[in-house]
């Protein structure tokens, strides 16, 4: 049941949609954004091109497993937090390592740092988790050809 | 391998032997690590006279048992399992007699009856072994429970857990208000370990553990835990009516009751197993005469006990092994057979009987003088105490002479068992020949500082074996014609007693078992009937039970609420009170979902209009997705039916719970609200964490450790969903 | 406008205990989704609400200039939405194998874990 317009729309939509969600995720820091809703942007155009092309086409775009998707961001929020405590002795304290202070409070540099790197993770675990428990919804909705069609009807 | 742990126990031995010097001129030692500081409670350890005589009995006798052991199991592969148990127990109850802190004894209390628990239970293939095994720790464990609840009374009051400072305070404790509590608990502590008097009958039961674990556990060692703490506590606890009293008369009928049914057993270890019931209750009355007579007739007999019945115990396990039986009427006539299994058995039934000039003599004179002194009841004493005495005599007939003269009679071919069954028990018995005969040096290196540490003051034992022709001898040589008249008689007198059906504590034990399993069925039955409307009904119901009282107990004062608000925010605020109500009187799956869109919606606008943008992002992403996860997931699940029907009692339910959530909510709005972290993440988002969206900062900086909490939850349920649905799908296949 | 807030919350309560408890499993999902959104809205109004200002820094400052919204009930909420939809399609996927291994919706009589009593 692919519809043409919802495919079409999809192949605009999505690309357009990744890089919103990681410029949402960017600026979180500053200005409204971050790693979740950064994440659930993502998501969003995901679920958009599996609506229009099939889950198939989606996992194939992700090419890695949601799940796995989401442990590594779990990874990358633990590895931010013992970089804070390698570097300052304390679990989580945010490493700036491209930015300087200068006397009167200015900052200057690339804000990357520890901190960026744990709201990466949040946002992959989103994006992992949620397309995860998505397809495997999908995939128990419409199954392969062989099986039983889905029961569906009044019960009770 | 398998004779390492005797090999340890004898280090052991060896090592408080060494201390024996310093302890008997009157020194003690003493060892302490930090456990929970804050808690005040710490490891300590303190060896005194008392503490030296169990330790020394524990890894002494431990010695012997071990050796038996590796024997005994010899061709078993469960060996190492019951060497490892045992080695446990011994730890356990080394550290019980050593701490001197109240809780660390607690601790290692609990220890003995795990292991004890795991040592009756050991051969769990056995349904009685397994219900003993449980009842062995049930009893002693509610008693546990108790000694804790009486020791941190004893703590709490005496402002040290420590209990070489506690028996310092003797007369403030007996003076106090809680003396009257803390000492019915560690009185309860005390009498369920050591098999007293309501309690007594887990022990007989427990003899389905193997034999040596009986031998060290069940007449030796642990059930003189109880008794070594009433001895401990002495100082502290002891001289007043109520211990007097309960000690005298709960010892007097375990020791009766004990003697009566030991002479009625078929089977010689339960035989063994009443006779100890009379040996602790014969150490409980003494402790309770409260004179330094009997704390030295208890000290005494104490030691007396264990060598002999450790020694018969274990000479039954070799009949047992030897003879393939050890029930009194399979056996006789073994002496020819086996001569050093009868000498063994006979010089420990001899020291039992407490015939001149063995060690159990001693003991029999000493109780008789203290007896005869009681400050209890110098009748009743004497009385249960020469009763108790002429049924150990016959007691000792039994197990001693029975099996060794009369007509053969065997389950297999007997002979004498090998180095390691024989050993131990041959110590045992030949200590308590060897101490009747030098009963001095160990009254005055062994039981002087042991009797020091019961009465709370220096004390002097001087042993003889003969006394004299006095009032104790003449009830000695009593004792001996009533028992060995008894003996004579022992046929007839073991028939009438196997006639009599007698009900005993243990039949209150079942129907308090009984009880409580009807009770929590029924219980369960009410609450636990199997329709999960129900449970949410109970659970709503006590949630808004739970917010209505709260309500009705405080005093808040409600503010006037304020509808003056601008027409676009109520108009949403419309709209999300319109969706709620479609969702939930429709009977149409689709506007139920379009709905739930809307209250999701509105609450996003909500956000946005108070100043929450991220939070109103995330709100209408998520309910964007809510709906695409319903859409997919209701195309599985049936149609909602047409009206389940209008359920009156629900609605009151759940009105009266939101109007509680109203009312709380609206009260806990008219508190004032701390801002002071609110303040410190605006002073410090921006100089300290380099970001100037304060939300995000909180998120992922400030309270990064609670972001990572809930991402790991979000990975759980996704996993956990994903797990969920694919088995779904295996399941069908 | 505070009342109206915890008037919604009252009544997103009642609705969503009104329809866990119907004892069908569609409707309960309904009521969790609405408890969901009553948790969260009640954790913010409890944070004092104020109109308009977001908890945003202008650039170049150190603290916002002006009273801005109470910024620690937001990053609460924030997380709380994300937790209640991992927590609402964990439920739909228990639902759904619960429907699929036990063929009915009507939740009382879905007894595989407790059979009835033989009384």
């Amino acid at each position: 049941m692919k519809s043409l317009i919802l495919s079409v729309a999809s192949r605009a939509l999505m690309p357009t949609l990744l890089i919103v969600s990681f410029y949402v995720l960017w600026r979180g820091h500053n200005e409204p954004g971050g790693g979740f809703i950064g994440g659930l942007v993502a998501v969003l155009g995901l679920v958009i091109m599996s609506k229009a092309e099939g889950v198939r086409a989606a996992r194939d775009f992700l090419r890695i497993e949601p799940l796995s998707l989401a442990a590594i961001g779990l990874g990358c929020s633990v590895v931010s937090g013992v970089w804070g405590y390698i570097v300052y002795g304390t679990v989580l304290k945010g490493v700036w390592p491209f930015i300087t202070v200068a006397a009167d409070g200015s900052k200057s540099g690339l804000p990357v740092g520890s901190i960026f790197l744990f709201d990466l993770g949040v946002y992959l675990v989103v994006i992992g988790g949620v397309l995860g428990m998505l397809f495997a919804m999908e995939e128990v909705v419409a199954p392969e050809p062989d099986e039983d069609e889905t029961r569906d009807g009044g019960a009770g | 391998m398998r004779f390492l742990p005797a090999l340890l126990a004898f280090m052991a031995t060896a090592w408080f032997w060494s201390f024996l010097p310093a302890i008997s001129a009157g020194e003690t030692r003493s060892w302490a690590w930090a456990w929970l500081p804050d808690q005040g409670v710490e490891l300590a350890l303190r060896i005194d006279g008392l503490s030296l005589l169990f330790a020394l009995l524990i890894t002494g006798i431990g010695t012997l048992i071990f050796l038996y052991t590796a024997a005994y199991f010899r061709n078993d592969d469960r060996l190492p399992r019951l060497l490892t148990l045992l080695m446990l127990f011994g730890i356990s109850m080394l550290g019980l007699v050593l701490a001197d802190d109240a809780i660390s004894l607690f601790v290692f209390w609990e220890g003995t009856t795990v292991t004890s628990f795991l040592l009756v239970g050991f051969d769990h293939n056995r349904r009685y072994a397994r219900a003993s095994a449980l009842q062995a720790l049930i009893i002693t464990g509610l008693g546990g429970l108790a000694l804790l609840a009486g020791l941190i009374i004893l703590g709490q009051f005496a402002g040290t857990y420590r209990l070489s400072e506690m028996v310092l305070m003797g007369d403030a404790i007996r003076a106090s208000e809680i003396y009257i509590a803390a000492t019915i608990f560690v009185l309860l502590g005390c009498f369920t370990k050591s098999a007293q008097f309501p309690f007594h009958f887990w022990l007989p039961g427990a003899m389905a553990a193997p034999t040596p674990v009986s031998a060290y556990l069940h007449s030796a060692t642990m059930v003189k835990a109880g008794v070594y703490l009433l001895m401990r506590m002495s100082p502290a606890l002891g001289g007043t009516e109520i211990w007097m009293w309960s000690l005298t008369i709960c010892g007097a009928i375990t020791m009766i009751v004990g003697s009566v049914w030991a002479m009625k057993q078929d089977d010689l270890k339960l035989m063994l197993a009443h006779t100890t019931l009379m040996g602790l209750g014969a150490l409980v009355m003494l402790l309770g005469s409260g004179t330094k007579e009997a704390a030295k007739a208890a000290v005494l007999f104490l030691l007396v006990h264990a060598l002999y019945k450790a020694a018969l115990f274990l000479s039954v396990g070799i009949l047992d092994k030897q003879a393939g039986s050890r029930m009194v009427d399979d056996l006789g006539g073994l002496r020819g057979a086996m001569p050093l299994s009868f000498a063994i058995a006979a010089l420990a039934a001899l020291s039992m009987a407490g015939f001149p000039p063995f060690i159990g003599f001693i003991g029999k004179e000493v109780i008789y003088e203290s007896a005869l002194h009681s400050a209890a009841s110098p009748l009743l004493v004497t009385g249960s105490a020469l009763a108790a005495n002429i049924m150990m005599v016959a007691c000792a007939g039994l197990v001693a002479i029975k099996p060794y003269f009369g007509e053969r009679r065997a389950q297999k071919n007997p002979g004498d068992p090998v180095f390691g069954l024989w050993f131990g028990p041959a110590v045992l018995a030949a200590l308590g020949l060897w101490f009747g005969l030098f009963p001095a040096a160990l009254g005055h290196d062994l039981l002087e500082p042991a009797l020091g540490a019961v009465t709370g003051k220096a004390a002097e034992v001087k042993l003889y074996l003969w006394h004299g022709v006095n009032l104790p001898f003449l009830l000695s040589l009593l004792t001996f014609a009533a028992g060995i008249g008894l003996f004579l008689v022992i046929g007839a007198v073991r028939r009438a007693l196997q006639a009599a059906r007698v009900p005993g504590a243990e039949d209150g034990y079942d129907l308090g078992l009984a009880g409580i399993d009807r009770l929590s069925a029924w219980v369960t039955r009410s609450l636990q009937g199997g329709r999960m409307t129900v449970y949410l009904k109970l659970s709503f119901a006590v949630f808004a039970g739970v917010i209505w009282m709260a309500i009705l107990m405080s005093n808040t004062e409600l503010s006037r609420p304020d509808f003056r608000v601008p027409l676009f925010q109520f108009g949403v605020v419309v709209l999300i009170l319109v969706s709620t109500v479609v969702v939930t009187f429709t009977p149409s799956r689709l506007i139920a979902i379009c709905a739930l869109g809307g209250v999701g919606s509105g609450i996003a606008m909500l956000f946005v209009m108070y100043g929450a943008i991220d939070v109103a992002m995330t709100q209408l992403l998520v309910e964007i997705l809510v709906v695409v996860f319903f859409a997919i997931a209701l195309l599985q699940l049936p149609r909602t039916p047409i009206s389940l029907g209008f359920r009156p009692f629900d609605m009151a339910l759940s009105v009266a719970l939101g109007l509680g959530v109203i009312v709380t909510l609206w009260a806990v709005l008219g508190t004032e609200l701390n801002l002071y972290l609110t303040e410190y993440f605006e002073k410090y988002s921006a100089p300290k964490a380099l970001g100037r969206n304060i939300v995000n900062v909180i998120l992922v900086d400030f309270r990064a450790l609670d972001t990572l909490g809930e991402v790991s939850v979000v990975l759980i349920a996704a996993i956990a969903a994903v797990a969920v649905m694919r088995a779904g799908r295996e399941a069908r296949k | 406008m505070d009342f109206l807030f915890v008037l919604i919350v009252g009544l997103l309560v009642t609705s969503g205990a009104y329809l866990m408890m119907s004892g069908h499993l569609v409707r309960f999902l309904y009521g969790l989704a609405l408890f969901s959104n009553a948790a969260n809205l009640a954790i913010f109004v409890s944070g004092g609400l104020s109109y308009g200002a977001p908890a945003l820094i202008a650039e170049g400052e150190k603290a916002p200039l002006e009273p801005v919204a109470n910024a620690l009930p937001q990053a609460l909420v924030l997380t709380a939405i994300v937790i209640g939809f991992g927590l609402t399609v964990f439920a739909l996927a228990l639902a759904k194998r619960a429907f699929a291994s036990e063929g009915t919706a009507l939740m009382d009589d879905m007894r595989s874990a407790e059979p009835r009593a033989e009384d």
